[in-house]
């Protein structure tokens, strides 16, 4: 490999490498704005300037590319020199918004004027003004007094959202950013520019104001929201969701996420409808009852039919332990080979960026571990059927909506004679169960899920439940949580009576009569890994924070 | 066991104590006659000076809007996280405003810690020292209670702005 000098270390570098990507390998960051590593080039900013040996100016450091035997400093005076200039030149006409923008405390602008700034201004004229709450599209705010003209919005647009909306307009110091005429910015994955924007001139409309970032706590962990699994990171503070972030992951989704997995898919863990605490069927209504109390009436009934009666549904919307479970309880307490699940393709939601038709993240997951651990002798549609025609009277359903927008479903559920349920929120499944169990939001629980592509990855819990707690259970805390006591308004964050489904459905076979210890969900994967052959060697830790390939050849992969 | 020794042996007028009475006494009844220090509390108030650090309260602009635009600074840097705030979107030009403003004056410590990172000189260290609580809601202060009009605390605002 060829070798440059970079601060007086010789690096080595891949050929058509820039200096910046170079430097970025070798673990040095050089200051930059405009310039993203998966964006094309722009250089425009100008804050990544260094100095090359035998050069005769200042040379920016993402378009030059690295050369055998080249001399670069990155921090020398001339090179400091330049940058404090061209800070000083960025915050010319900087408001001093900071107080009201939402970026404080991730804030490019903000980062650089500590570190590279001279930390007082010589600009004592009136600033540029300009228009300050724009609304670009459905969820991306403007503020176009905060824009660097850096470029990523547009080139985001164009080259990634592969939908050029976005272009600068004037000149000088008036430049601005505006949507094309009659464009709105409403592309699928318009959110990931307040990412990308290094100041907060783009904010997200759905996050705006509600909380400074310091004050909450960040997990890794991914996306429900289809089979793609995006990397992300869940933004909690006193015991809410408030954001989700994408994560970076180069197999699964890179720098981005879309708008409906940012917005739509954390809603309904903080939702008011939430199943809190087991709930019975009593006189035709649900009342809320005690853990052993909805145990035991479960289990009375299910002991009265006949194991050729009951039949299971399990869901691609759980964890892979999840499922497990259910399998495992189906084939050796009850007995029974009829479990099923119920796919959902949207043809209208997939592209060829990162949304897939299939809207379920665990689909594979979930077929893999009924396919190879139980061969079921009836699938989904065959189950209905046989309800439909008496021969199934008993249901276990775990976390999914059977009849959400689906009457003929609807129709035919009522028919059971038992319907026991887990379930994250009430909804019109739960209206016909005769047992609902509060199931933990994925957001609640550890967890894996096996994506489209076979990449199996972690889910993490972010959100305490009255068994999970923060700190004895090893979840990411902030300040706040940290100090915070009973008595602070701030750390009274509703906590729900929830468990893993895996969890319930273990204590359902202990009270049967067959023991099933497991303390946690890593046991639980265990195993599964020691009884599924695709599955076989992995671990939590062999996992990771960014997933891995199963040994899986996934048929003809579906969009 | 070692023997005890007195610091100073008293001499035989000390021992009788009858001279050392006499003049407590002469002092007593010469203070009597001076003027008083004390204050009849609380009958009688002390009002501090504008350097005194009483409770922190918000200030109020002329309009009856708070001056506060909800960065969440004070919160951040209060010693005692005494501080709870929650922003709001407003039509008004600042854009932010606090939703929601608490202050526990069961954790405030009294720093002016609080006063002195914002930066809107939206919040301001009073001359109210008169706290007591018979529950622990009673000491959580939102808006109401926090929210006094400028006009009162021009004192401590040019004082701040002479020193700060
Ligand atoms: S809005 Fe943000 S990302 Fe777009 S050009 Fe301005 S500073 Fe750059
Ligand atoms: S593409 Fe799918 S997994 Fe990724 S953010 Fe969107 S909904 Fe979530
Ligand atoms: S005075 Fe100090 S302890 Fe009290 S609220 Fe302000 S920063 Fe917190
Ligand atoms: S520092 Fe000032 S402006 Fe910021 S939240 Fe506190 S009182 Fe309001």
């Amino acid at each position: 490999m060829p070798k440059f000098v970079l601060n007086g270390e010789e690096i080595e570098f891949k050929p058509g490498q820039t200096i910046i990507e170079a430097a970025r390998d070798y673990g040095i960051t050089i200051p930059h704005f405009c310039w993203h590593p998966s964006l094309s080039v722009s250089g425009n900013c100008r804050v990544c300037l260094v100095e090359v040996e035998k050069m005769p100016k200042l040379v920016i450091a993402c378009s030059t590319l690295a050369a055998e035997g080249m001399v670069v400093h990155t921090e020398s005076e001339r090179t400091i020199e330049a940058r404090n200039a061209v800070m000083e030149f960025l915050l010319i006409n900087h408001p001093l918004d900071c107080p009201i923008c939402d970026e404080a405390g991730e804030c490019k602008l903000q980062d650089y004027a500590y570190q590279h700034g001279v930390g007082e201004s010589r600009f004592i004229e009136e600033k540029v003004h300009k228009d300050k709450r724009v609304l670009l599209g459905p969820y991306v705010m403007f503020d176009a007094e905060r824009c660097i003209s850096c470029s990523r919005c547009i080139r985001f647009c164009e080259e990634i959202a592969k939908d050029p909306e976005l272009t600068f307009v004037q000149r000088g110091d008036r430049v601005t950013i505006v949507t094309y005429p009659g464009e709105q910015m409403d592309n699928p994955y318009s959110l990931n520019t307040t990412d990308i924007c290094p100041v907060g001139a783009l904010t997200n409309r759905d996050f705006r104001f509600k909380a400074r970032v310091w004050e909450m706590s960040a997990t890794k962990s991914i996306c429900t929201g289809c089979s793609r699994g995006c990397n992300i990171e869940i933004w909690v503070r006193n015991n809410e969701i408030l954001r989700l972030t994408p994560r970076y992951n180069p197999d699964v989704n890179g720098y981005w996420m879309c708008d409906h997995g940012r917005i739509d898919t954390f809603k309904f863990v903080n939702a008011d409808d939430r199943v809190d605490g087991p709930h019975v069927r009593r006189e035709g209504k649900l009342v809320k009852a005690g853990w052993d109390e909805a145990y035991s009436a479960a289990v009375s009934e299910l002991k009265s039919f006949a194991k050729d009666e009951i039949a299971f549904l399990g869901s691609p919307h759980a964890t892979c332990e999840d499922n497990f479970m259910l399998a495992k309880f189906a084939r050796s307490v009850i007995g029974s080979k009829k479990i099923g699940f119920m796919r959902k393709e949207d043809a209208s939601f997939g592209d060829d960026i990162l949304r897939k038709n299939d809207v379920t993240p665990n689909t594979l997951g979930t077929e893999i571990i009924f396919d190879s651990y139980l061969k079921p002798t009836l699938n989904f549609n065959g189950i209905l059927e046989a309800i439909n025609n008496g021969k199934i009277k008993a249901l276990f359903v775990m976390e999914e909506d059977l009849a959400a927008n689906n009457s003929e479903i609807e129709n035919i559920l009522t028919k059971l004679d038992l319907l026991i349920i887990c379930a994250v929120n009430f909804n019109k499944t739960t209206a016909l169960a005769d047992v609902v169990f509060p199931a933990a939001a994925y957001a609640e629980k550890n967890g894996t899920m096996v994506n489209f592509d076979g990449i199996i990855q972690r889910l993490k819990p972010a959100v305490a439940t009255l068994e999970l707690d923060r700190a004895l259970d090893g979840m990411a805390m902030s300040r706040l949580d940290k100090f915070g006591t009973h008595y602070d308004r701030w750390a009274q964050g509703k906590k729900r009576d929830a468990r893993s489904s895996w969890k319930i459905i273990a204590a359902l076979a202990s009270v049967m009569g067959q023991k099933m210890k497991y303390d946690m969900a890593e046991k639980v994967f265990e195993e599964m890994a020691a009884s599924i052959d695709v599955f076989k060697g992995l671990d939590y830790d062999k996992i990771g924070e960014s997933g891995t390939k199963i040994k899986f050849e996934p048929a003809a992969a579906s969009k | 066991m070692p023997v005890r020794r007195r610091q100073k042996d008293l001499n035989f007028w000390e021992k009788i104590y009858i001279p050392e009475i006499a003049k407590g006494l002469a002092l007593t009844f010469k203070t009597m006659f001076k003027p008083k220090f004390t204050m009849e509390y609380p009958e009688e108030k002390f009002i501090p000076p504008p350097s005194y650090r009483g409770r922190p309260v918000l200030v109020q602009e002329e309009n009856g809007e708070e001056r506060c635009v909800a960065c969440g600074l004070c919160s951040r840097v209060c010693p005692a996280l005494a501080i709870e705030v929650q922003a709001g979107e407003t039509d008004r030009e600042k854009e932010r405003y606090p939703e929601r403003f608490e202050i526990n004056m069961l954790r405030c410590i009294f720093c002016g810690f609080c006063e002195e990172v914002c930066p809107e000189e939206a919040i301001v260290m009073s001359k109210d020292y008169e706290l007591a609580f018979t529950n622990r809601e009673d000491a959580i202060y939102g808006k109401d209670e926090l929210l006094v009009p400028v006009k009162n605390l021009n004192e401590r605002i040019n004082f701040l702005r002479q020193y700060k």
